[in-house]
C-alpha cells in the first residue's frame, strides 16, 4: 500500500489543455441534449408541426456533434495512459 | 422476382457469413487477428443496435409519428459522444473484472451475489423475448412481401414455417460459433466479424434504397424537401414529453441492452477503440437514418392507401420494378435481424448458463461432479440456453400472432432493459449502493414495467382483463395500469417509463440507504467505483488450508487441462517454485478467481473457490484493518513530519544555547579575571595600608585616613560577597520573603532616593506619573525596591545622554502590574540583550561603575521569586526594562 502523492495544484500547459479537453468531452452531450431539445420551444403550442427545415436542423446538429466528438477523440485517447492525472 | 431465388440468395448469404466467421475463428486460433481487431470492426459490431426494427420499423415509425423515430438514435449518440462520462468506466471495469455479461456486472458489483444475477437475467430474458420475436416477424413479413408479388400467387406460404426455419438456422449458427470454446474473456471473434460484415450490408442496402428513392423516384434532394413540406403535416407532430422521454430511454437502452453490453464491453479488445467509436458509431447511426424520412414520404405518396409502412423499404423498390434492389434491401433487413438475434442469444445464454444453470447444477451435484470436465457442462448449458432463448422468441411470435407494430414492441423491450440502469449507474458511481437496494430497485422496476407496459401490450382482455384496464385491480382506480396514481393524461409509454424508473430508483436509493453492505460487497463497490485509481482493498482470500491440487483439479474442469496447468505453472514460477503447484496464497487465489470468472461469471467462480477454501473469505475486520493500516501510515508520516519539525526546532534551540554558552564562557572568563581584579584591588590596598599601620609612628590623622580606606575597601569586599551569597540563595529558592501590603509609589520613592548615591554628580530628570503609581501591592516590598534601585542605578550609571532622563511608566493589567524604566541613552546592543540577565555578565562598557555584574542577575532571580519577571524592552529609544509583578503574590509556593 503506497501513499498517493498529493496531486499538484497547478499544471503545466499541456496537461492543463488535456484536462480542459476532457471537460469539453464531458460537456459535449449536455450541449447536444440542449440543441436536440431546443426545437420543442420553437412553437408556442405544446404540440408542434415539423417541416423540412426541422429535418435539416436535426441532421445538421447531429453532424456537428459527431464532428466535435471526432475532434476531441484523439486527444482524449492520448491521455489514456496518464491515469494518475485523473481530474 | 422468383421466390425460390430469394430463398437461394438468402441461403448463400448465410453460407457466406458462416465462411467469414469460420475463417476468422481459424485466424484467431492462430493468434493472427491483425486488422480484425481494429476500431473499425469494433464500431461496426456496435451497429447491432440497429436491428430489423431500425431497418424496416424506422420508416414505419416515421410514416406514423414523423421525426420521433430520430429519438431512438439521439439517445445513443449522446451516450457515445459523452463516452468520457460512462462508457469509458464501464469498459474499464469490464476488462479489469473479466465481466461476461450485464448480469455478471451487477452481480459482481454487489458482492458477487448470484441472486442479483438471476434477477437481471430474468429481466433481460423477459424484455428480449418480444424483441427476438420481432426480428423473426420482420423476416417473415419480408418473405411475405415477396411471396405476394409472386406471379402465380398460388404458393401457400406458412409464416410459422418460415419463422421456425429462421429460428433453427440462427440457433445453429449461434451455437456453432458462439459456443465453440469457453474463452477466458468470453470473446467471439468470428461472430463479431460476421456482425461487422452484416453491418456493412445493412447500411449499404438502406443507402441504396434511399438513394434510389431520392434520385430515381423523387427528382433529387430539392424535390424530396418539397415533398416533406407537402406531406400531411398533421401526422408530423411531436409531443415534447415523448420526445424527451424517448431520448432518455434510448440512451438508457444502448447501455443496458444485453447485446450492446456484449459487443461494447465484453468483446472490447482495446479501450482506445472506444475513443474512435465515440464519433464513428453516431456517424453510422446518422447514415442509417439519413434516408428514412424520404423513403417514408415517398412511400406514403406512391404506395396505395393501407400499405404497411413498416415494409416500405421492400415494397417501394418492388413497386418500381427494381427486383435486384429489393433483394438487396431484403438481405439488409435479414442481416439486421440475424445479427441482433445471434448476439442477443449469446449474451442471454451466457447469463442463463452462468447465473441459473451452472449454480443449479453445482448445487444439485456438489460432490459427484468433482471429476467431470465442467467446460462441457458449461458449453452444453450455453447451447441449451441459446436454443431456449430462440424457442421463447418463436413462442412469443406464435402467441402474439405478429400483429403489433414493430416500434411499439421495440420500445417496450427498451423500457424493460432500462430497469437495470439505476443499479448499474448507482453501482459504478456510488459506493453506498447495496445489494438489497439493487434487488429492491430491480424487482420494483420489473414489476411496474410488467404491469404498466409489458402486460398491457397484449391488449385489453389478453394478459390483463379489460376490467382492470378500466377500473384498476379490485376496483382500485388509482392502480389502473395506464394511469397509476391518477396520471391519466400521460402518454402510456411515457407513463410506464416515468413510473417504472421513478419507483425503481426510489426503491434502490431507499434500500441502499437503510441497509449495510457485506464485506465482499464493500470491497467490490470500492473496486468498481474507484476503478481508475488502481487496485483497492485487501486480498479477497485469507491464506486457506486448501490443497493446491484440489484447486488445480477445479481449474482444469473449467479452463481445460493445458490452460489450467499453464496458469498454475506460471504462478508457481512467480512464487519461485519449480513445480506445477503454487502455494495457495491470497494473491494467487485472487488471480485464479478472476480468471475463472471470465468463463463462468464472478458469482459462480467465487462460490466454487469458497467451496474449496472455505467460507471465511474477507471480513469486516479485514476491511477495517486495511482502513486502519492506511490511516496508520498516514498518521505515522504525519508524526514523522511533526517530529522532524520538532527536531529542527530543537536543533535551532540547541544552536542558540550553544552560542549563548560560548558567549557566557567568554563572559565568565572575563568575569573571573574581573572578579579576581575586584577582589584583588581592595585586598591590595587593605594589605598595603594595614602594613603601613602595623609599622606604627604615624600621625593620628594618617591613621584615621588609612583606617577609613581599609574600612571602605573591606565594605566593598563584603558587598561583593553579599551579592554573590544573595544570588546563590535566590537561585536555590530558599529565600525568605516577607510579604505585606506596600505602596508602589512609596517603593519607587525609596528606590529613587537610594539610587541617588550612584554617580551623585549627574543631574537626572525623572519623569513619573504619580496617579498611576497609586497601587498597593501584596508583595515583598524590600526585595522589589532592591530591583527598582538596581534598575535606576543602572540607568544612572550607564545612560550616556547629555541630559539624562528616566521615565517610569506604571500600568496595571489583568492582576499584574508592569513598571517600565526607560532612559534616553543609546540602549543596549541587540546581541547583548540576551546576555545582560546572565550571571557574571557585564557589558564591556567604558564608564562602568565598579559593580560586579551581578545586579541584573539578582534582579531576575528576585522577580522569579516574586512571581513576576524583569525583561529588556527593545525599541523604546533607550535602555528600557520592564518589571512585571503580580498584584497579589500567592505565598503558597514560597
Amino acid at each position: 500500500m503506497t501513499r498517493r502523492p498529493k496531486p499538484p495544484l497547478f499544471l503545466a500547459r499541456a496537461p492543463y489543455r488535456r484536462r480542459r479537453l476532457r471537460d469539453a468531452a464531458r460537456l459535449l452531450p449536455v450541449l447536444g441534449l440542449f440543441l436536440l431539445l431546443l426545437p420543442l420551444l420553437w412553437t408556442p403550442d405544446a404540440r408542434m408541426a415539423l417541416t423540412s427545415g426541422d429535418v435539416i436542423y436535426f441532421f445538421a446538429v447531429w453532424l456537428g456533434l459527431i464532428l466535435l466528438a471526432a475532434a476531441f477523440a484523439p486527444g482524449l485517447r492520448g491521455g489514456e495512459g496518464a491515469e494518475d492525472d485523473e481530474d | 422476382m422468383p421466390f425460390n431465388l430469394l430463398v437461394l440468395s438468402c441461403l448463400l448469404y448465410v453460407v457466406f457469413l458462416f465462411t467469414v466467421a469460420f475463417l476468422v475463428e481459424r485466424r484467431a486460433a492462430r493468434g493472427r487477428l491483425g486488422w480484425l481487431r481494429s476500431p473499425l470492426v469494433y464500431t461496426l459490431s456496435l451497429s447491432i443496435y440497429c436491428t430489423a426494427w431500425t431497418f424496416y420499423g424506422a420508416v414505419g415509425y416515421a410514416a406514423r409519428s414523423g421525426l420521433e423515430f430520430l429519438t431512438i438514435y439521439f439517445g445513443p449518440t449522446l451516450v457515445f459522444i459523452g463516452w468520457w462520462w460512462l462508457l469509458r468506466k464501464l469498459v474499464r471495469i469490464g476488462r479489469q473484472h473479466n465481466v461476461t455479461s450485464i448480469a455478471d456486472l451487477i452481480s459482481s458489483r454487489y458482492g458477487k451475489s448470484n441472486s442479483l444475477g438471476v434477477i437481471v437475467t430474468v429481466i433481460m430474458v423477459v424484455a428480449a423475448t418480444p424483441y427476438i420475436a420481432l426480428q423473426l416477424q420482420s423476416v417473415v413479413l419480408a418473405f411475405g412481401v415477396f411471396a405476394a408479388t409472386e406471379p402465380g400467387g398460388s404458393r401457400p406460404l406458412d409464416p410459422g414455417q418460415i419463422a421456425v426455419w429462421v429460428a433453427v438456422g440462427l440457433a445453429l449458427f449461434t451455437i456453432l460459433f458462439g459456443t465453440r470454446n469457453l474463452d477466458a474473456r468470453e470473446q467471439h471473434h468470428g461472430i463479431v466479424t460476421a456482425i461487422a460484415v452484416e453491418a456493412v450490408v445493412k447500411l449499404l442496402a438502406l443507402l441504396a434504397v434511399g438513394s434510389f428513392v431520392v434520385r430515381g423516384i423523387a427528382g433529387g434532394v430539392a424535390d424530396v424537401i418539397a415533398r416533406i413540406d407537402a406531406a400531411d403535416l398533421a401526422a408530423w407532430q411531436v409531443q415534447p414529453g415523448r420526445w424527451t422521454g424517448l431520448i432518455f430511454l434510448s440512451a438508457a437502452a444502448v447501455i443496458c441492452l444485453p447485446r450492446m453490453f456484449q459487443v461494447m464491453v465484453v468483446e472490447n479488445e482495446d479501450e482506445g477503440h472506444l475513443a474512435r467509436a465515440s464519433w464513428a458509431f453516431p456517424l453510422y447511426l446518422m447514415a442509417m437514418s439519413l434516408f428514412i424520412v424520404p423513403i417514408a414520404v415517398v412511400g406514403l405518396d406512391r404506395l396505395p392507401e393501407g400499405a404497411n409502412p413498416d415494409m416500405f423499404v421492400l415494397t417501394l423498390p418492388l413497386a418500381e420494378g427494381q427486383g435486384a434492389l429489393a433483394m438487396f434491401a431484403f438481405l439488409g433487413g435479414f442481416s439486421s435481424a440475424t445479427s441482433m438475434v445471434i448476439v442477443e442469444s449469446i449474451a442471454l445464454a451466457t447469463m442463463i448458463s452462468n447465473h441459473v444453470m451452472i449454480p443449479l447444477w453445482l448445487r444439485l451435484r456438489p460432490k459427484a461432479a468433482a471429476g467431470d470436465d465442467l467446460r462441457q457442462v458449461v458449453l452444453m448449458a450455453r447451447r441449451l440456453a441459446i436454443a431456449a432463448v430462440l424457442a421463447l422468441g418463436y413462442g412469443y411470435y406464435q402467441v402474439s400472432g405478429g400483429s403489433a407494430a414493430l416500434a411499439a414492441i421495440g420500445l417496450i423491450a427498451f423500457l424493460g432493459v432500462a430497469q437495470v440502469l439505476p443499479a448499474m449507474i448507482g453501482g459504478i458511481f456510488w459506493r453506498g449502493a447495496t445489494r438489497t437496494g439493487a434487488s429492491l430497485g430491480l424487482v420494483t422496476g420489473l414489476v411496474v414495467w410488467a404491469y404498466t407496459s409489458f402486460l398491457p401490450s397484449f391488449g385489453p382482455g389478453a394478459a390483463l382483463s379489460a376490467e382492470v384496464f378500466a377500473q384498476g385491480p379490485f376496483g382500485l382506480s388509482w392502480l389502473r395500469p395506464q394511469a397509476l396514481f391518477g396520471t391519466e393524461a400521460m402518454d402510456p409509454m411515457i407513463h410506464a417509463l416515468f413510473w417504472s424508473l421513478t419507483l425503481n430508483i426510489m426503491a434502490f436509493c431507499l434500500g441502499s440507504l437503510f441497509t449495510f453492505p457485506g464485506p465482499v460487497e464493500r470491497l467490490q463497490g470500492a473496486a468498481f467505483v474507484n476503478v481508475f485509481e488502481g487496485a483497492v482493498g485487501p486480498q479477497r482470500w485469507a491464506r486457506g488450508q486448501v490443497e493446491p491440487e484440489a484447486l488445480l483439479t477445479m481449474a482444469q474442469r473449467i479452463l481445460g487441462e493445458d490452460a489450467a496447468l499453464a496458469l498454475f505453472q506460471e504462478a508457481a514460477r512467480a512464487q519461485g517454485k519449480d513445480s506445477f503447484l503454487p502455494d495457495p496464497t491470497p494473491g494467487f487465489l485472487d488471480s485464479l478467481e478472476s480468471r475463472l470468472s471470465g468463463s463462468v461469471g464472478a458469482a459462480t467462480a467465487h462460490a466454487m473457490i469458497s467451496q474449496l477454501v472455505g467460507r471465511a473469505t474477507v471480513t469486516v475486520e479485514d476491511l477495517m484493518a486495511v482502513a486502519s493500516e492506511s490511516a496508520q501510515l498516514l498518521e505515522y508520516s504525519a508524526r514523522l513530519e511533526a517530529r522532524e519539525a520538532e527536531l529542527t526546532r530543537t536543533a535551532g534551540a540547541l544552536r542558540e544555547a550553544n552560542e549563548k554558552l560560548t558567549q557566557l564562557s567568554l563572559q565568565k572568563d572575563a568575569f573571573l579575571s574581573q572578579i579576581s581584579h575586584e577582589l584583588r584591588t581592595p585586598m591590595t590596598s587593605i594589605r598595603a595600608f594595614s602594613e603601613i599601620l602595623t609599622e606604627g609612628d604615624l600621625p593620628p590623622e594618617q591613621v584615621v585616613r588609612y583606617g577609613k580606606i581599609i574600612h571602605d575597601e573591606a565594605k566593598r569586599l563584603t558587598r561583593l560577597l553579599d551579592d554573590l551569597l544573595d544570588l546563590s540563595v535566590l537561585e536555590n529558592g530558599s529565600v525568605q520573603l516577607t510579604v505585606g501590603l506596600a505602596s508602589l509609589q512609596g517603593m519607587i520613592d525609596t528606590a529613587l532616593t537610594a539610587a541617588r548615591a550612584t554617580r551623585p554628580e549627574r543631574e537626572f530628570t525623572v519623569i513619573r506619573d504619580l496617579p498611576s503609581e497609586a497601587i498597593y501591592l501584596k508583595t515583598d516590598a524590600d526585595r522589589l525596591t532592591q530591583v527598582f534601585i538596581n534598575l535606576i542605578s543602572n540607568a544612572r550609571k550607564y545612560c550616556d545622554a547629555a541630559r539624562p532622563e528616566l521615565r517610569i511608566v506604571v500600568r496595571q493589567r489583568a492582576g499584574r502590574v508592569t513598571v517600565d524604566f526607560i532612559d534616553n541613552g543609546k540602549g543596549i546592543p541587540k546581541d547583548a540583550q540576551r546576555l545582560i540577565f546572565e550571571k557574571f555578565a557585564r557589558l564591556t562598557d567604558a564608564n562602568r561603575a565598579g559593580g560586579a555584574g551581578l545586579g541584573l542577575a539578582i534582579c531576575r532571580e528576585i522577580m522569579t521569586n516574586l512571581g513576576g519577571s524583569v525583561a529588556y524592552l527593545p525599541g523604546q529609544g533607550g535602555a528600557a526594562f520592564r518589571v512585571t509583578v503580580p498584584l497579589r503574590l500567592e505565598t503558597l509556593a514560597a
